[in-house]
């Protein structure tokens, strides 16, 4: 069983486009450059890119991924693995009214049931979970 | 002194070193020999363990006589906390860039 206590960051916003046309931003290379990072993103589940901004102090700017969840105009997850820490983005398109509610998701860990990354992952969703209460306690 | 969030994860990957990280934290100073007792690995592979968590600026070593006392360092998780508020700003202004994107593509 996994531990929704996992540390997380979402985001949700209604815009007044359709899913089809967020798609595109969100899934074709030359756009998603445009307004996140230069990419050889491909939408294949299991294409292997990265994601490349500026280098910065201990840091070369590369973001390695993977392609983990197609569903076109639906839902869209790629690794997010940078300074060590491997993590997942998860994008979420429902159609509304008025457009689209767009979600992102960043999270530390897997919630699907990959078992060869369970293992990894599981004692850093029980370390991340102490972590905030210890976080608190240096008030 | 700021270390790097990798120094951190690094050292922190490492399942026997974040037992022996969350045993000092919730249990206070202890020294090299009851964290081997509870640490199901030699007192050699334990010292080795706490020199990474120090450098990684997550505990902190007291020499009394022939016994070394750790301690945690929760402050040294610092950089740790920083990540994900980076991380938040980070895709606000993304957010926000898509946005502008979407206002200036066709249908």
């Amino acid at each position: 069983m996994t531990t929704p206590a996992t540390r997380s960051l979402m985001i949700e916003k209604e815009l007044p486009y359709s899913p089809e046309k967020i798609w595109r931003a969100l899934t074709q290379g030359s756009l998603i450059k445009e307004w996140l990072m230069d990419n050889d993103f491909q939408p294949v589940v299991g294409h292997k890119f990265n994601f490349r901004s500026t280098p910065a102090p201990n840091w070369n700017g590369v973001i390695d991924s993977e392609v983990l969840v197609i569903e076109p105009n639906k839902k869209l997850s790629y690794r997010w693995n940078a300074l060590g820490l491997e993590s997942v983005v998860v994008w979420t398109l429902l159609p509304t009214s008025g457009g689209t509610l767009l979600r992102m998701e960043h999270s530390g860990f897997r919630s699907d049931q990959d078992a060869a990354y369970k293992g990894a992952s599981y004692g850093w969703q029980k370390f991340i979970g102490g972590l905030e209460r210890l976080v608190a306690s240096l008030q | 002194m700021r270390r790097a969030p990798n120094a951190i994860f690094k050292s922190l990957a490492d399942p026997t070193r974040r037992a022996l990280f969350e045993r000092l934290s919730h249990e206070g100073e202890q020294t090299v020999r009851v964290l081997t007792r509870h640490s199901g690995v030699s007192q050699p592979a334990v010292s080795k363990h706490l020199g990474v968590l120090k450098r990684a600026g997550l505990v902190r070593a007291r020499h009394r006589g022939r016994q070394t006392h750790y301690r945690a360092q929760p402050r040294g998780l610092a950089p740790l906390v920083d990540w994900m508020s980076y991380y938040s700003r980070f895709w606000h202004d993304q957010f926000d860039r898509l946005e502008d994107l979407l206002e200036r593509m066709d249908e």
